[in-house]
């Protein structure tokens, strides 16, 4: 593949790069209930069905929980489909979160990331999609508006992967990504369509003997997910992982494939390392909060300090070998946190990345830091002091705390 | 009983294998509904009530059949008759 040249630049929001991903990737179905910080994504693309620039069948449903199952229809019969969703929005599609990834159903779903009643709060935090991490979905987080629109273009290729075939969530932190204007560098509608593709199905033995494509079909009639009981669910769910198996191979192939025709690559798609190779204190981060993190990186490596960032792309499927051999050599390491674990000793990132480490030849001191939950701001100033803390432990060679709420008033 | 398969072998996401033709669920039931004649006018409200499509209509002999190889014995035929002419009993077809 030659390297796109009529890429365009302009300015987008974080929603508005979702959407305009979404436009671009040919989708068949969507179908949606609003809810804020997503409102503008599904807002934006019902403006390019009115105006006849999609041809994608725009379905107004009465709860989230009807959106999911709407798409999960729609995609059973080989459409590609799309939604968004946030905060309880997401909490009410748990039941059908879980059908759609037994079912197989490759639906890429945005989530603007927001913080969980009670009491209510629109702003970002991770609380939302960190608590569907057991739900069988591919969950990618973006650093930026411009990582939201190639994400969202590479979630279908990675969603409709034969071997993959498992719903793909892309979260961007809601507000500080979904509602903030940048600069986004789009591709031309062709060059987006001809990566993306048309859906493969793959094909499935029948009831009836036969084999055909995986999908609904009055011609080859199948049932998808009815029944298994104790006899074969084990089964099915057994294959869901060997699924997110495949996933761990396919999005660091399509992060190559794009870095080829975009010139932009996000680490390897699993994980992006960043001034790690011989970092001493190092802070692993998922999400916008990482730019932030970049430059603190930067300022305290002209003061001599060897400080470095590992940026979580892909939380799920776990980077397992990436994180391991990323993080092992570094001395000192917090693991940051946009939502808690209540009781549970610490947030979700933390309590995996720890458990990484524990097969490590070498491992670090790991500590938690729970931040900018329900928006609250995380200030350089703040997260300086993270690697300031680092710099403590790496001097004394003891961990004080193991758990730190940042910017929270004690 | 067919040897059960592995994972491997299995279509995804609960594909079904075979055909529910196969699978009586008549053996489920408890009460079994029986029709009295004498009281049953074929208005064929039961066939239409029947969740499982066990009670058919053949047009060809004028007459209405029950398949117990697939009733549940739910009761809901003798629950909608107009002229109570399905009685539920405990006894066997």
């Amino acid at each position: 593949m030659t390297k796109a040249m009529n890429q365009q630049r302009t300015a987008l929001n974080g929603d508005e790069a979702v959407a305009y991903a979404a436009k671009q990737s040919d989708v068949d179905v969507v179908a949606a209930f609003p809810i804020t910080p997503q409102t503008i994504i599904v807002e934006k693309f019902s403006e390019y069905v009115a105006n006849g620039e999609v041809q994608t069948e725009f379905v107004c449903t009465e709860s989230e929980h009807s959106a999911l199952a709407a798409c999960l229809a729609a995609s059973a019969t080989g459409a590609r489909t799309f939604t968004a969703s946030a905060s309880a929005g997401l909490a009410l599609m748990h039941e059908m979160l879980f059908v759609a990834s037994g079912c197989r159903a490759p639906i890429v779903m945005a989530i603007a990331n927001r913080a969980l009643s009670a009491p209510l709060n629109i702003h970002g935090d991770q609380s939302d999609s960190m608590a569907e991490r057991d739900s069988g979905w591919v969950q990618i987080y973006v650093e930026n508006a411009q990582e939201a629109y190639d994400s969202i273009i590479q979630a279908f290729r990675i969603a409709e992967d034969v071997g993959v075939s498992l719903p793909v969530i892309v979260g961007l932190d809601g507000f500080t990504l979904s509602h903030t204007l940048e600069n986004v560098t789009v591709l031309s509608d062709d060059d987006a369509l001809k990566f993306v593709g048309t859906r493969q199905l793959p094909n499935v033995l029948t009831h009836e003997g036969k084999s055909v494509p995986f999908k609904l079909d009055p011609e080859n009639p199948m049932t998808m997910g009815p029944i298994a009981l104790t006899n074969y669910y084990f089964e099915f769910k057994r294959q869901q992982e060997e699924a997110m198996k495949n996933a761990l191979e396919m999005i660091q192939k399509v992060n190559v494939e794009y870095a080829e025709l975009t010139g932009r690559s996000y680490g390897n798609g699993l994980v992006e390392p960043y001034r790690l190779e011989d970092a001493e204190v190092a802070v692993v981060c998922v999400g916008s909060t990482s730019g932030t993190l970049k430059t603190i990186v930067d300022a305290l490596r002209q003061d001599g300090v060897k400080a470095g960032l590992l940026r979580l792309r892909t939380f799920r499927p776990l980077p397992v070998e990436a994180l391991r051999s990323a993080l092992q050599n570094v001395k000192a390491l917090a693991v940051m946190d946009k939502s808690m674990s209540f009781g549970g000793n610490g947030g979700a990132v933390y309590h995996e990345v720890r458990h990484v480490l524990y097969d490590a030849e070498a491992h670090p001191a790991v500590v938690n830091y729970i931040y900018g939950l329900g928006g609250r701001d995380s200030s350089p100033r703040e997260l300086r002091r993270v690697y300031e803390d680092l710099l403590r432990i790496l001097k004394s060679g003891r961990v004080e705390k193991q758990i730190t709420y940042l910017g929270l008033r004690e | 009983m067919s040897r059960e398969k592995s994972w491997k072998e299995i279509a995804p996401a609960g594909v079904c294998s075979k055909s529910s033709v196969g699978f009586m669920t008549g053996d489920w039931k408890t009460y079994t509904p029986v029709r009295d004649l004498e009281k049953c006018t074929l208005c064929l409200t039961c066939v239409m009530f029947c969740p499982d499509g066990a009670i058919r209509w053949r047009p060809d002999l004028g007459k209405i059949e029950f398949d117990y190889e697939f009733c549940k014995g739910c009761g809901i035929c003798a629950n909608e008759c107009p002229t109570k002419a399905i009685k539920m009993s405990l006894e066997q077809e």
